[in-house]
């Protein structure tokens, strides 16, 4: 017997007795499993649901990955770029964009999941350059639970503010994020307040029921010295549709190039193309239960291989450090940075040439 | 404002579709990137700019003006440098470094005649407010290779025409 589950959290089964009819030349699997799928948009509550929601995967997710693929295409054709990317996943350092420049990302997150169904998060980044000291940046968010369903999960609108002209013993940035997204948004950009694995246990169809609306701020520390960063973020999130509490993360990380001198020769695998770090990232509880009580946290290994082609890719496996974090979560990333692209955008209109 | 009011009635208009906002939401970036990006090429247009960036490098602290470089002798400095200029600079400076849309030529009197020392101030603090960032993110040998690239290049020809020229790091 197989089982599927629609948004709504109705559940459909089909046994191999409602195959019998069918004369089909590919495996039972496969019949089964698109059976299901006919079955689960036949439904009424499916289909109400999805018509609520007005953003299935095919409407939404496939344009947005597909406009950012065809964006780095074009891009890597079209624009000049420079890669020299620091290698953290969660923590932030004190480096914006360069003006006018536009970065675009896709990431990914396997997790694994107890008293539950493993999960693919994704999500494509969008960060561009505004001027020297703000970087402006959107995410479009996703997820694939294993044995459940794929879904579109919420975007993000985040903006980082440089805090003082020059370079100081710690270099402070201002961070600030709204967020719309449902329950079952599993990206795991950052860990905050009470955040545990069992809360990513729900179906899809139960979680994306959960309605967020974020602020996230942060105040990103960052310094680097002998070719080491070392940067400390300090999250307050304030979900803002309910009378939920401000909640507050942390994210450390370090990190270093293997060479400091640039080798003469352009090579892909020369050792200053990779920057390899460790991150450290979890809870601290909201404003009634400060602490380290009922919060999970994790550490990660980062490597980071910048591409002379421009390109980067980005590699962690992560670990949880106690009972209430995932036990594994492997991320993964590639991104390419668009020089000028804030220039072409400009002459489209009216901007000098 | 009249930005603002396009965003308004971009969003306004593509809410109503049937695809709801995400159109606006783009667009809405789009006209956000498009009118920071102006504001940055119109404040380059300024006559006494690059003069201001050339300012920056007298206001080097002494210490750092005094620094030696360490890859002064290192033959391969300046190739490295080459590279790293390509990479890094050469979007705003111009592929010979004699000035580009939104940067300085480094082949001026200004900057041929300042210490390695002031270089490598300039570049690890950068001018935010006009546009070009920090690069302490690449490792101090790295900035030093800058500097070596830069130090090994000829004057210009016409210095005080590209002193002139309207544009910033």
């Amino acid at each position: 017997m197989t089982r599927d589950v629609g948004p709504t959290g109705h559940r459909i089964f089909a046994t191999e007795s409602h195959l019998a009819g069918f004369d089909l030349p590919a495996p039972a699997a496969f019949i089964r499993k698109e059976l299901n799928r006919r079955l689960t948009l036949m439904n009424p509550q499916t289909r109400a649901s999805r018509l609520r929601a007005g953003c299935s995967i095919r409407h939404l997710i496939r344009p947005a990955f597909f406009s950012g693929l065809l964006a780095l295409l074009v891009g890597a054709v079209a624009f000049p770029a420079h890669a020299q990317e620091s290698p953290y996943i969660v923590t932030y350092d004190h480096y914006l964009e360069e003006p006018a420049s536009l970065e675009v990302e896709y990431f990914s997150t396997f997790g694994t999941q107890r008293a539950g169904n493993d999960f693919h998060a994704f999500w494509a980044e969008f960060e561009y350059g505004a001027t020297a000291w703000w970087t402006t940046e959107l995410y479009l968010d996703g997820q694939t639970t294993f044995n459940d369903s794929t879904i579109f999960t919420g975007f993000r609108w985040e903006n980082r503010f440089r805090l003082l002209q020059r370079e100081h013993f710690i270099n402070p940035v201002l961070y600030i994020e709204y967020e719309q997204t449902s329950g079952a948004d599993k990206i795991l950009k950052e860990v905050e307040g009470h955040d545990v694995e069992a809360d990513y246990a729900d179906p899809n169809a139960v979680a994306r029921q959960e309605h967020d609306h974020e602020i996230e701020t942060k105040l990103l520390l960052s310094k680097t010295f002998n070719g080491w960063n070392i940067a400390e973020n300090t999250i307050a999130t304030k979900n803002v549709t309910g009378g939920n509490p401000w909640e507050f993360g942390y994210a450390i990380g370090a990190s270093r190039p293997l060479a400091l001198k640039a080798s003469a020769q352009r090579c892909s695998f020369c050792p200053e193309n990779f920057i390899a770090g460790i991150e450290l990232y979890g809870g601290l509880g909201d404003r009634y239960s400060f602490g380290l009580h009922d919060t999970s946290h994790y550490l990660a290994p980062v490597v980071a291989w910048n591409l002379p082609s421009d390109w980067t890719f980005r590699l962690s496996p992560g670990f949880g450090l106690n009972d209430n974090s995932h036990r594994f979560l492997l991320r993964w990333g590639v991104s390419r940075e668009f020089s000028g692209f804030g220039n072409a955008i400009s002459r489209l209109f009216g901007g000098r040439r | 404002m009249r930005t603002l009011m396009t965003i308004k009635t971009l969003a306004k208009v593509c809410a109503q579709s049937s695809a709801g906002k995400w159109p606006a939401i783009a667009i809405a970036v789009l006209v956000i990137m498009a009118s920071s990006h102006r504001a940055i090429a119109q404040s380059s247009d300024a006559r006494h700019f690059s003069k201001d960036v050339y300012a920056e490098l007298s206001k080097a602290p002494k210490k750092a003006v005094a620094r030696r470089n360490p890859l002064a002798e290192d033959p391969d400095a300046v190739i490295a440098g080459g590279k790293l200029f390509e990479q890094h600079c050469a979007e705003c400076h111009g592929d010979m470094a004699d000035g580009g849309k939104k940067g300085p030529s480094l082949r001026a009197d200004q900057v041929q005649q300042s210490t390695p020392g002031a270089l490598f101030w300039l570049l690890t603090n950068g001018v935010v407010r006009r546009g070009m960032p920090v690069w302490s993110k690449l490792p101090e040998p790295q900035r030093w290779q800058l500097v070596s690239y830069i130090k090994s290049l000829s004057p210009a020809a016409q210095p005080s025409s590209n002193s002139d020229k309207p544009a910033h790091p």
